[in-house]
């Protein structure tokens, strides 16, 4: 188990400066509060958000990135969603998709059903679950200071990569996207494909 | 041509570029056939649901998506099927190993077997029963109707369409 440090990053804060550089990126957002988070940063078309599919948010990046070798993909999901489908890493690790980047805001709770804990406030160690799998580059951030060094890993470096970031499980306002399935498949892949 | 072969080809014709697998030993000879098709990309996924999630993203990605599973499965992927293939309307054929039907040596089988019509139906799921080896005929004309319709379609392939256990 990691070292536990204390946790102070605003999550609201975390991903505006991720998304920040986010370039011609393409994110996939697990249900909940990832989705919010970046929601408030803004409604992009390059963004897929999940509203469902509990624990699929990395295979669906996985697919993305397969299927669109030549572009950045990222997962941004929680440490509950990524729990629930935490056997994917195995698959990513195999695939080894040089293009995709997986990050986790990790609060230690499940968010949207009354901030219980999960397995990671208990000092399970995702990091290091996605090294075992065989992830070369696997990182934990306590801090801003971290989190500037870590942004440059998420965008450039050969993945996959894998970046954890403890965050604040302080409530924060909830930013609902667009949330009608159709209408935001159209809209991304429209965007990514041209007319279909 | 045997109709392991006749299924792949028909993948390909059809221009689905990506299957995700878990392993099966009656889908074994369309399993290989995937994973050696220089047109078609194959991911083998530990679960099924793990093979739900890749299916919507290749599909988000511009591939056509195809995922090859046994009936027990359904089991696993009800969830992913209803809140991700289903409410995004993703066009997604299920090539499934229809176990635990006539001819089943493994009694616990049966018990998803006898689910496994009654769940597709529930998710109002399209539904296609290859019995005999010619309905794999009808192959082409199914994966036409699953990308037009943008909906999963399931077809269940049993022990009599591949000549016995």
């Amino acid at each position: 188990m990691a070292a536990r440090r204390k946790i102070t990053l605003d999550r609201r804060k975390v991903v505006a400066r991720i998304l920040k550089d986010r370039g011609d990126l393409l994110l996939v957002t697990g249900l909940g509060a990832p989705t919010w988070d970046a929601a408030a940063v803004e409604d992009h078309p390059n963004n897929f958000y999940l509203w469902g599919g509990m624990g699929g948010a990395v295979l669906t990046g996985l697919g993305l990135a397969l299927a669109q070798p030549k572009r950045r993909v990222l997962v941004m999901t929680g440490d509950g969603e990524m729990l629930m489908g935490v056997g994917g890493l195995a698959t990513v690790a195999v695939q080894k998709p040089s293009n995709l980047a997986i990050c986790i805001i990790d609060n230690q709770r499940y968010g949207e059903t009354g901030m219980q804990e999960t397995h990671t406030a208990h000092g399970v160690d995702l990091p290091a679950m996605a090294a075992g799998a065989g992830f070369q580059t696997t990182a934990t951030v306590y801090t801003m200071k971290e989190l500037n060094e870590a942004v440059p890993v998420l965008y450039e470096q050969s993945g996959p990569v894998f970046v954890d970031v403890k965050v604040s499980d302080a409530p924060q306002p909830m930013t609902l996207p667009p949330r009608d399935g159709p209408t935001l498949k159209h809209r991304f892949r429209e965007n990514l494909l041209g007319q279909i | 041509m045997d109709i392991s072969q006749q299924i792949v080809e028909s993948l390909a014709r059809n221009n689905v570029e990506f299957v995700t697998t878990v392993p099966c030993k009656q889908l074994g000879g369309v399993i290989e056939g995937v994973e050696a098709h220089p047109d078609i990309m194959h991911v083998p996924s530990n679960k099924e649901d793990e093979g739900m999630g890749l299916c919507a993203g290749a599909w988000m990605g511009g591939k056509r998506p195809c995922i090859i599973m046994q009936n027990t499965a359904l089991g696993v992927t009800v969830n992913t099927l209803a809140t991700l293939i289903q409410y995004y309307q993703m066009p997604l054929p299920m090539l499934i190993s229809y176990r635990g039907e006539l001819g089943e040596r493994v009694a616990c089988q049966v018990e998803m077997a006898v689910h496994t019509k009654a769940l597709l139906d529930q998710l109002t799921i399209q539904t296609y029963h290859f019995h005999q080896p010619s309905d794999v005929e009808e192959m082409d004309t199914i994966l036409n109707h699953t990308f037009m319709s943008r909906k999963p379609t399931a077809i269940l392939t049993d022990s009599n369409f591949w000549g016995g256990y």
